[in-house]
């Protein structure tokens, strides 16, 4: 899968962004990418990603999947340049994600974390704006096109309505829905997204999916998506990482890593898999006997 | 959607300013002798008509040589202490965090009184030596903020009871500290306890000291007023601030020692005075909203009015004695901070 002559670049960022050699038809590239957590050097290190790899092109979606402490979290902060892998490399149009400078990355590589706590209220307009820090000189004030931007993002996900009303005073879905468009905001080349769903009800998910879905496709981003969410990956990926304890175990369509032995083993609980019309895997779990 | 705008920022600074001006002629009336403001402004009209060579000598005695540097002297530090109080807060996502509470105004009063305490067994020159004071509040100031740092961070993130319990315990023992050295022979001939625990204004700066304070203030506020953007990203975690594109680890470098110098300057010439920081920032919050672009200035001009209606006071209920600054501000600041800490655990 990995390119020789792409792993032989160097991975300092260059400023101007040029697109360098290689495949342009991909754009986010993790080629044996590999992390250990440990508190200190001395002892024996807590958590270890091993060595993996993958690629995605635009307008795709790469879920991360696997059960709790399978470092679905950890592989997406090295995706995203906030830590730097132990060895390999993650490039993303071929520039190594880590060793952007700050704002730099932020104008390409937006995350939606799971939860964005705020210290003191802040009404939903000025919270999709801060997606326009990364674009503006720190002292600048907003322009007519960081405005411009900003209310198409929050048009783009269905949330126009809720502009002018405070952050702490808006459902989950609708707060989900407001995280994605500042994510928007940035413009980014590659979108993250931490467990997007974990606290939306089933309706919610699915809307909130298919958005996923028709952003990406309209705006081309790549997207990344770290769930444990077995149906929905099915239903919305176009690969799958497997992982679990810190192994990758299989990459590619979700029809070919949705086997029933490999999950049944990953999530340690009985299934079954079924092929629906469109060709998408379908889970259903079993109670345990 | 209605973002900021220079033009709307002006405005709001506009109105604090001339509300600190309104504020500023009142408490140049008000004292244990009463003027007449109107003659005094007669009298100013006339020396800048070049009608009369000196305004009369009561006005100038008491209004421009002792009211009027005291006033600036307010300004310069309520001005900055809530500079200060504003990055703090923004800094360790803290609502509560203010130099005094932190324990970072204990700091650069140790540091203010060593100083002193050297110049007076060095016998240093006056030049040197009134440079050393602010400089030495301004390297205690520093320390004490990256010790509570420190103590308040817990498995890499800051922690908000640890952090203000680490402030509070260590402004008690510099507190002690202070004691100390004013008890021990070297330091007896220092201002008083109450000057560098409480704060007070007393002291009537000359104008080359009232420069060298606002041109300190303007220069480190100026610098914290350079990221106030980033300040705005990182009330929602130093993380999410690095994903949004700030530059984290300088932003909190720079922004800690320009709210230390401020703390230093504001510690030196008038103690440890309370609570200006705290809870001048709050008002303007909930008045102006969170966004540092306008908050830092306003709250600025807001610490200004604030302690100068704080030692208007202070010099005024039990005229002709004088109280603490300090005295004044606590008396309105703790009970805030009480209703704030439990509107926030509730």
């Amino acid at each position: 899968m990995s390119t020789p002559l792409r792993a032989q670049m160097p991975s300092a960022a260059n400023p101007s962004g040029e697109q360098p050699r290689g495949n342009p038809d991909v754009r986010l590239s993790v080629e044996q990418a590999s992390y250990v957590y440990a508190p200190n050097p001395s002892q024996a290190p807590l958590f270890t990603l091993e060595a993996l790899s993958f690629q995605a092109k635009p307008g795709e979606i790469v879920a991360i999947l696997g059960p709790n402490a399978s470092g679905k979290s950890t592989l997406l902060q090295l995706v995203s340049g906030a830590l730097e892998p132990l060895s390999g490399h993650i490039f993303l149009n071929g520039f190594s994600t880590h060793s952007f400078p700050p704002k730099t990355r932020a104008q390409r590589i937006a995350l939606v974390q799971q939860e964005s706590r705020l210290l003191f209220p802040s009404r939903v307009w000025e919270f999709v704006l801060q997606g326009r820090h990364a674009h503006g000189r720190s002292l600048r004030f907003e322009s007519e096109d960081d405005i411009t931007i900003a209310k198409n993002a929050l048009a783009q996900v269905g949330a126009s309505h809720l502009a002018d009303r405070w952050m702490d005073k808006i459902s989950g879905g609708e707060k989900q829905r407001v995280i994605l468009a500042r994510a928007l905001a940035q413009q980014p080349l590659l979108l993250l997204l931490d467990e997007p769903t974990l606290h939306l009800d089933i309706g919610a998910q699915v809307d909130f999916l298919d958005s996923l879905r028709r952003l990406a496709a309209e705006n081309r981003y790549t997207v990344v998506v770290v769930t444990h969410e077995l149906n929905l990956t099915g239903e919305y990926a176009d690969q799958v990482v497997l992982l679990q304890k810190g192994k990758c175990l299989r990459v590619g369509a979700p029809a070919s890593v949705f086997q029933r032995d490999l999950l049944e083993q990953v999530f340690q609980a009985p299934l079954s898999v079924e092929m629906t019309s469109s060709g998408r895997p379908r889970v259903t779990l079993f109670a345990n006997k | 959607m209605r973002p900021l705008t220079l033009g709307r920022l002006f405005l709001r600074c506009g109105i604090l300013a001339v509300i600190l001006f309104v504020v500023v002629v009142i408490a140049l009336k008000m004292g244990a002798v009463q003027v007449s403001l109107y003659g005094l402004g007669r009298d100013l009209i006339r020396v800048m008509l070049r009608q009369s060579s000196a305004i009369s000598t009561d006005y100038g005695m008491i209004v421009l040589d002792i009211r009027l540097p005291r006033i600036l002297l307010g300004i310069v530090v309520g001005a900055s202490l809530s500079v200060a109080g504003t990055s703090f807060q923004a800094l360790l996502r803290n609502p509560l965090a203010d130099p005094y509470v932190l324990g970072v105004s204990s700091g650069a009063a140790v540091g203010a009184i060593l100083a002193l305490i050297l110049e007076n067994q060095l016998s240093l020159s006056p030049q040197f030596a009134g440079l050393l004071t602010p400089l030495c509040a301004f390297v205690g100031a520093a320390i004490t903020i990256a010790a509570v740092y420190l103590l308040g961070r817990r498995e890499g993130q800051i922690d908000s009871g640890t952090l203000l319990l680490g402030g509070i315990i260590t402004a008690s023992f510099l507190n002690a500290v202070i004691m100390f050295l004013l008890t021990v022979p070297a330091g007896g001939n220092l201002r008083g306890a109450v000057y560098w625990l409480m704060g007070d204004l007393s002291t009537i700066p000359d104008v080359k000291l009232l420069g060298f304070l606002f041109v300190g203030f303007l220069i480190a506020a100026g610098v914290i007023y350079t990221t106030a953007s980033d300040l705005n990203l990182l009330l929602a975690g130093e993380k999410e601030a690095m994903h949004l594109g700030v530059d984290v680890p300088r932003v909190r470098i720079v922004v800690y020692l320009a709210a230390s110098i401020l703390t230093g300057l504001a510690v030196s010439v008038s103690g440890a005075i309370g609570y200006v920081g705290l809870l001048v920032p709050h008002v303007m919050r909930l008045i102006f909203g969170s966004d540092h672009r306008l908050l830092l200035p306003v709250s600025a001009l807001g610490g200004a009015i604030a302690l100068v209606i704080a030692d208007t006071l202070a010099r005024t209920v039990l005229a002709p004695s004088d109280l603490p600054v300090g005295a004044m501000t606590a008396m309105a600041g703790a009970p805030l901070f009480i209703y704030l800490l439990r509107r926030k655990l509730a």
